[in-house]
């Protein structure tokens, strides 16, 4: 009973991470139609950047308390990864938007190559250790442990998304963005300007991505050059699971995901008669992609795409 | 080309003379080519050669399911390692199977295919971005089984991977080793080179007279307009099968190809990587021409070679370090690559006349 | 025997109704015309007879076997060809490519023949280049046939899908509305074409919205208006029916 609590808790901090980042794909998807390839590799540089803000600071010993720093290398890394977003929309996605689907599909490959390259060449190959600002003191109960920086990353993730769902329902913007999502060419002539609003949306999944990377970097105690590309891709098996285009499905989707991969890897050892190990957790995210999009591809609370796409 | 050369070229592109002496100057050359390469630049040469043949098999059959049929497959190396896999387990130690290529190589390919219609039955039916993740995914689960796989049974041998792998063998000539034939002696790197060179040419034989038939007919309908072309009695699903599983196939052959030049196979060699550079080849070299395919897969196949050569010494030279190492040069040339090929020249480097016409000219909604 | 009945065929989208308990019996030989305001559900119910949707309730019958819910590319093997609304030609392949593309399905080289162009597969080939030329100038667009179908003129494309459509050899062409778009000289033109057609021995259903073109040309028409099927008959009995004028024009006239 202690495993399977343990289990779950380790899901549900895993899965809030994941529906951090999956909401970035699904955003995008409901606008555009687009898969954005690049937005795991979006991840990793908000967490890399973090990083590095928060060893600079460390390093220079200004007497700044350690959660400070924290939060001071939080806001650095979303202001880096909104700028990242919005710049590869305009260069890369933009001048694509007419052209066959396969097109803007190739550039975002090419885009998430780059970023990794860069990311490398930055900050090399090895796996970087992320100092802990908040001594991870663990809370049992049940036989089961939680840190707090476990619970913090709960908490971070689920105000953030009710500030996002805030966004989306109660204000100008978030109106604007639900018409574009729903019909773009309409949206445009009720004086909606477009490309502002699929910026933004670029943007916003940026800094919810960047918030991610600091988490999920925070959680694990690593930074790696590489990280953004399995995260991102069940990040958006996620989504799918949700129902693409839907923002409480990318959510649901999101703990849904973290809760079967950590159910999965904890018990295929005993399920299989130890054919298969916890070395497989990847491959759960692929069969649950897999299987959603043979037998229910409108994912579980529906999709939401727009009528261009 | 100026107006007075291209129609130059083009009468003799008619003259049946001129094109029979062209032929023959080609065949002279592909012959000479091995030879000639190991006396300037040295036999490892030649095996870059060998290893860029390989990857136009490849990518000419990544070509059929991406460039004729127009579905993104992101993770075709995955019929590759089938290919691969299934030869080194059965012509090497590891089981004590030692089958001869010329059973194993069919094998691959029928396996791999078999593969391909599993993959593709249920999900061909998918959107072009949702068939990219899960054929994306797929290939990652075949590379963590074969990373995997070697408890408690040992099936692959996990991370290590199989070697000793059995060479080919014709007539009692081992490919792993120099032969003499008719006084000349020739190494193995030149016999993989002469099959090779047969064998890819027998793909783009192949891939041409697909292309201009009934089924390449349908691949382009579909890639247009899939509900008029469902709407003409074209049964897309089986179609786009075709497509997928004859990219397989020409993967699995390739696959086992592979595994006899090297001797010895791993999981590190099928990563998404591998994967997205096929793509690249095939995006670059122009998306549905076979010629131009041929192109993009010998330039970025020989290319990162020529760079590991020339850019650690070239920076050196001029800025005294290193900064860009050769495979990060390359990983930056590839993302590059993709993003302003699709930006400025979507059609590639050498597209057919039909796919620049498709790629470049924007249609505006609502018009044809 | 009839050649297609629907029967009490329903189809809604979400909330909305498009199709309610609609019937229709179509006769070998006839032209047959669908009529109403827009939005009445003519698209939909010629979706449904072509497979492009599956129906909630009714059935689709054609020469004596079941079609209902059944794919695309079998109805058409059953002998029911379309054209589109809003022309789905195949842009960038030329005028006789798309017609040879209609003769896919009553030809059978596969993989193996495009490969090896046995003399089966050479003389098959032929034969569809030849009737795909037959067709084009049949329809009147022969001296377009090597231009790309997205630079014909409109008239000429509408022409060139109902060549591609008759290249399937059906036994029933679905039209919707071919002659939108065209002016009175045109109009006339399509009308020759399709009553040659029916000479020729194919039956049609046609969407029209031009009063003219099916006063003239059709048999019997019949008339949706929110889905449901309000009158049918000859033209000239239905022009006179209250419940048609009520649904076009809103109300009596004063």
């Amino acid at each position: 009973m202690a495993i399977f609590l343990q289990q779950i808790l380790n899901g549900l901090v895993l899965g809030s991470v994941y529906a951090l980042v999956a909401l970035g794909y699904t955003m995008v998807y409901g606008i555009l139609g687009l898969i954005n390839f690049a937005h795991g590799e979006v991840v990793m540089v908000g967490a890399l950047v973090s990083l590095s803000v928060i060893e600079l600071l460390l390093g220079a010993n200004l007497g700044i308390p350690a959660p400070l720093v924290g939060v001071m290398a939080l806001v650095i890394a979303i202001g880096v990864c909104m700028t990242l977003g919005f710049s590869i929309e305009r260069v890369a996605y933009r001048p694509l938007r007419r052209a066959p689907r396969l097109a803007p599909l190739i550039t975002a490959i090419g885009v998430s190559i780059l970023l990794q390259t860069v990311a490398m060449l930055i900050w090399g190959r090895r796996y970087h250790t992320v100092p802990a600002l908040i001594p991870p003191t663990p809370h049992t109960f049940a036989g089961a442990t939680i840190t707090n920086v476990q619970i913090l990353i709960i908490l971070v993730s689920a105000l953030i998304m009710a500030g996002l769902m805030g966004l989306v329902h109660f204000t100008r913007l978030g109106r604007a963005m639900r018409a574009t999502a729903e019909n773009p060419v309409v949206a445009g002539l009720m004086g909606v300007n477009i490309n502002r609003i699929i910026s933004a949306t670029f943007v916003i999944g940026s800094a919810l991505a960047a918030v991610a990377g600091v988490l999920v970097s925070s959680n694990y105690g690593i930074a790696h050059y590489y990280m953004g590309f399995v995260l991102g891709l069940k990040a958006f098996t996620a989504a799918v699971l949700g129902g693409i285009g839907n923002l409480p499905g990318a959510m649901l989707g999101g703990l849904l995901l973290g809760l079967i991969e950590s159910l999965g890897a904890g018990y295929v050892g005993d399920l299989t008669g130890g054919f298969l190990g916890s070395h497989y957790q990847d491959v759960f995210a692929f069969l649950v992609l897999i299987t959603v999009l043979v037998f229910r591809p409108t994912g579980l609370l529906g999709e939401r795409v727009s009528e261009r796409a | 080309m100026r107006a007075g050369a291209r129609a130059m070229l083009h009468r003799l592109r008619q003259d049946p003379r001129a094109r029979w002496a062209g032929l023959a100057l080609i065949v002279v050359a592909l012959t000479v080519l091995p030879f000639a390469l190991e006396a300037s630049v040295g036999r490892t040469w030649v095996r870059i050669i060998d290893l860029a043949l390989l990857y136009t098999m490849l990518a000419l059959g990544l070509n059929i399911v991406v460039g004729f049929a127009g579905l993104l497959d992101l993770g075709y190396i995955a019929f590759y390692a089938v290919g691969a896999y299934a030869y080194a387990l059965l012509a090497s130690p590891h089981f004590g199977v030692h089958l001869p290529w010329w059973l194993l190589l069919p094998m691959g390919a029928v396996l791999a295919a078999f593969f391909g219609v599993v993959l593709g039955a249920p999900t061909l039916r998918l959107r072009g971005d949702y068939l990219a993740i899960v054929t994306l995914g797929f290939g990652e689960i075949i590379r963590i089984f074969l990373n995997n796989l070697n408890a408690p049974i040992n099936i692959t041998n996990g991370p290590q991977g199989v070697n000793l792998i059995d060479p080919i063998t014709i007539e009692g000539m081992s490919f792993a080793k120099t032969n003499t034939l008719l006084g000349i002696s020739f190494p193995g790197t030149h016999l993989h080179y002469y099959l090779f060179v047969l064998l890819a040419m027998l793909v783009m034989f192949v891939c041409i007279r697909l292309q201009d038939s009934r089924i390449g007919r349908a691949w382009v309908a579909i890639r247009e307009d899939e509900i008029a072309a469902q709407a003409m009695g074209i049964n897309t699903r089986n179609i786009k099968l075709l497509a997928f599983a004859m990219g397989a196939t020409f993967g699995g052959v390739a696959g086992g190809l592979f595994s006899s030049l090297q001797g010895f196979v791993s999981p590190e060699s099928f990563v998404v990587w591998e994967s997205i550079t096929v793509l690249c080849m095939v995006v670059l070299g122009g998306m549905g021409h076979v010629a131009g395919v041929v192109l993009g897969a010998l330039m970025l196949a020989t290319l990162p070679e020529l760079l590991r050569h020339t850019a650690a010494p070239l920076q050196q030279q001029l800025l005294g370090k290193v900064i860009l190492d050769p495979e990060s040069l390359r990983m930056l040339l590839f993302g590059l690559a993709l993003i302003l090929v699709m930006l400025l020249r979507p059609a590639g480097l050498w597209p057919s006349p039909t796919r620049r016409r498709e790629l470049t000219s924007a249609r505006a909604p609502g018009t044809l | 025997m009839l050649l297609l009945e629907a029967r009490n065929i329903r189809k809604s989208f979400g909330g909305l109704l498009a199709l309610s308990e609609v019937s229709l019996a179509i006769e070998p030989g006839e032209i047959y015309g669908l009529i109403g305001p827009n939005g009445a559900g003519k698209t939909t119910l010629f979706n449904v007879l072509t497979g492009l949707y599956k129906p909630d309730a009714g059935a689709v019958v054609f020469n004596g076997t079941d079609l209902t819910g059944k794919k695309p590319n079998l109805i058409v093997e059953a002998g029911i060809a379309r054209t589109f609304q809003n022309i789905r030609l195949f842009a960038n392949m030329t005028a006789i490519e798309n017609v040879m593309v209609g003769r896919h399905l009553r030809a059978r080289a596969g993989a193996l023949g495009a490969v090896l162009r046995d003399r089966a597969t050479l003389a098959e080939e032929a034969a569809i280049r030849r009737r795909a030329h037959e067709l084009l100038e049949y329809v009147g667009v022969v001296r377009h046939g090597h231009a790309l179908a997205k630079n014909l003129a409109y008239g000429d494309q509408r022409r060139l899908e109902i060549a591609r459509a008759l290249a399937t050899d059906p036994k029933l062409l679905a039209l919707d509305e071919p002659a939108a778009g065209m002016n009175a000289t045109e109009t006339a033109s399509l009308r020759g074409l399709l009553e040659q057609i029916r000479a020729d021995g194919i039956t049609i259903l046609l969407i029209e919205h031009d009063v003219k073109l099916v006063m003239g040309l059709c048999d019997r028409v019949a008339v949706l208006d929110y889905g449901k099927k309000i009158a049918e008959g000859a033209p000239a009995h239905v022009q006179g029916d209250p419940a048609v004028i009520e649904a076009y024009l809103g109300g009596a006239l004063p």
